[in-house]
């Protein structure tokens, strides 16, 4: 397989934690990972929401750069990159749409004909490399660690351009984080909408809506959310301090990226995975953990030293009964 | 009561428009509400998303693209998953954005001034410099304090490029703008 690598702008800044630990679990799971020579900006949202064939243009450009080096699929780890890249090779099967975008690039629009595929890291990792490979490699399995999975809304929407996963009800991350040890809780708001790019120009958005999703999370008993996206991250991590809590009430909910926790089970050293790049101190999930599987053990001592008392007990009894009977 | 005579203020080519850009057919609507039943941002709109979408079967461009919906659609494809007619409402609202700035109406000031800002750092760049594209938006809007409660959060994290990350092919990425602004004025 010949696998290109796309890791978007926000890979070089706010998100490096996301960059440097997909890197180094894809390293550790044997998946080579080709960059995209000079790669560019996709666009992201405010070249969609101004022009489809800008959108298109800006997406075909790295897509051609792809095919170029000999590559079949694109990897990409950010949903906002895969949407745009996906749905511009999505649109390019139409004429009009491939004879527009051709007309802003410097390349004809034949090359855009037939553009490599594209694909989230997270569905590299789950078909390509596959559960059963990815368990087999744990070797410090994510024991106690509760986590609540959210994968953002446009990962696999809208369903005839991403054709990953359920739309509403993704589960391979759920899947995947049960492979590593943890424990996956009941998260009802999976795929809803966390306020996008709206935090700088529209803080309130931003506030109810991460608020919403933070405090399912709190209510369901997770000791951290999993995310697969820089923009959800940034919103429920950065901006944990600006959201409103349900009910008012707060708690410290770290956020990690499903490719930290993953390198961490796989035993891929911490200062590879930019864990202290979070700013929801991670060590507060950790400790949690501890707790629970400490609470568990030591609720299974209790249940095993009754049981044993009960028998000894019943042992007691059946002599003391033998004796009255000689 | 606020009524209006749905003759008089039936836009044609608008209604036509829309549906050539989105590949749409709008008429499949029947209002079902799902749309909006699952919008996350309904409760910061000012017309709800199945409104709108009845709008654009009345021919009310007005009505719909002075609206402040367009502008905080979060693009999440929600109501483009649950629509049982199969519309992609989410594409509608992206063209709805499409046609409103090329008329230059623009409800929600402050969206498109941070799109435009993220866009003028990929044209000069090749791709997006974070803190260049926030110090943009804070000098075309005057809002000095944005998220300044987040710099003590986010500066000792080293994540923030002091300096941009340029390609080579920059002046292929500007090509691509110019060309985009081009076909535009044609």
């Amino acid at each position: 397989m010949n696998l290109a690598y796309y890791p978007g702008c926000s890979g070089l800044g706010t998100s490096r934690e996301y960059e440097r630990s997909t890197r180094a679990a894809c390293t550790a799971l044997g998946v080579k990972l080709t960059d995209i020579p000079d790669w560019s900006c996709c666009g992201s949202t405010p070249a969609h929401a101004l022009e489809h064939a800008l959108s298109g243009a800006l997406s075909a450009r790295n897509l051609v750069g792809a095919a170029k080096v000999g590559c079949d699929t694109v990897a990409t780890p950010c949903p906002s990159c895969l949407s745009n890249l996906k749905t511009a090779r999505h649109r390019m099967a139409d004429d009009g749409f491939r004879a527009k975008v051709g007309r802003l690039l410097d390349q004809p629009a034949e090359k855009l004909a037939d553009l490599p595929d594209v694909q989230s890291v997270l569905e590299t990792l789950v078909t390509r490399v596959g559960l059963d490979a990815i368990r087999a490699k744990v070797r410090q399995p994510l024991a106690g660690l509760r986590v609540a999975p959210y994968y953002g809304c446009i990962m696999t929407r809208p369903a005839d351009v991403m054709r990953f996963d359920d739309p509403e009800n993704p589960t391979s991350m759920d899947d995947l984080l049960t492979a590593l040890g943890a424990e996956v809780v009941p998260f009802p708001y999976k795929v809803e909408c966390c306020g996008a790019s709206y935090g700088v120009t529209r803080r309130d958005i931003v506030a109810r809506l991460s608020g919403r999703l933070l405090g399912a999370a709190r209510d369901a008993g997770a000791h951290a959310v999993v995310v697969a996206c820089p923009l959800c991250q940034m919103n429920l991590d950065l901006r944990q301090t600006q959201v409103e809590w349900p009910g008012g009430r707060a708690v410290d909910m770290p956020v990690f990226y499903f490719t930290q926790l993953l390198g961490r089970a796989l035993g891929v050293p911490d200062a590879e995975l930019g864990l202290e790049q979070l700013c929801v101190d991670p060590a507060i999930a950790f400790r949690r953990a501890a707790q629970a599987v400490a609470a568990r053990q030591a609720e299974e001592a209790a249940l095993a030293a009754k049981a044993a008392a009960k028998a000894a007990q019943a042992k007691q009894a059946a002599s003391a009964n033998e004796g009255g009977r000689a | 009561m606020d009524v209006t005579n749905l003759e008089s203020v039936r836009d044609d080519d608008f209604i036509h428009a829309v549906m050539e850009e989105s590949g749409q057919d709008l008429t499949h609507c029947y209002q079902c509400g799902n749309c909006t039943a699952g919008c996350p941002c309904g409760f910061a709109y000012d017309i709800q998303v199945s409104q709108i979408m009845r709008n654009l079967q009345a021919g009310r461009k007005d009505k719909v693209l002075n609206s402040r919906s367009i502008w905080l659609c979060l693009s999440c494809s929600s109501c483009t998953t649950r629509c049982p007619n199969n519309i992609d409402v989410a594409r509608v609202m992206d063209v709805l954005r499409h046609i409103a700035r090329r008329e230059g109406r623009v409800a929600e000031r402050g969206v498109t001034t941070f799109w435009d800002a993220f866009l003028a750092s990929v044209r000069k760049h090749g791709r997006v410099y974070e803190l260049g594209v926030v110090a943009n938006y804070v000098a075309r809007t005057g809002r000095v304090w944005t998220d300044i409660d987040l710099l003590p959060r986010i500066a000792p994290k080293g994540k923030l490029s002091p300096m941009p990350h340029g390609i080579q092919g920059r002046d292929e990425i500007a090509r691509i703008f110019q060309r985009y602004e081009e076909e535009r004025t044609r």
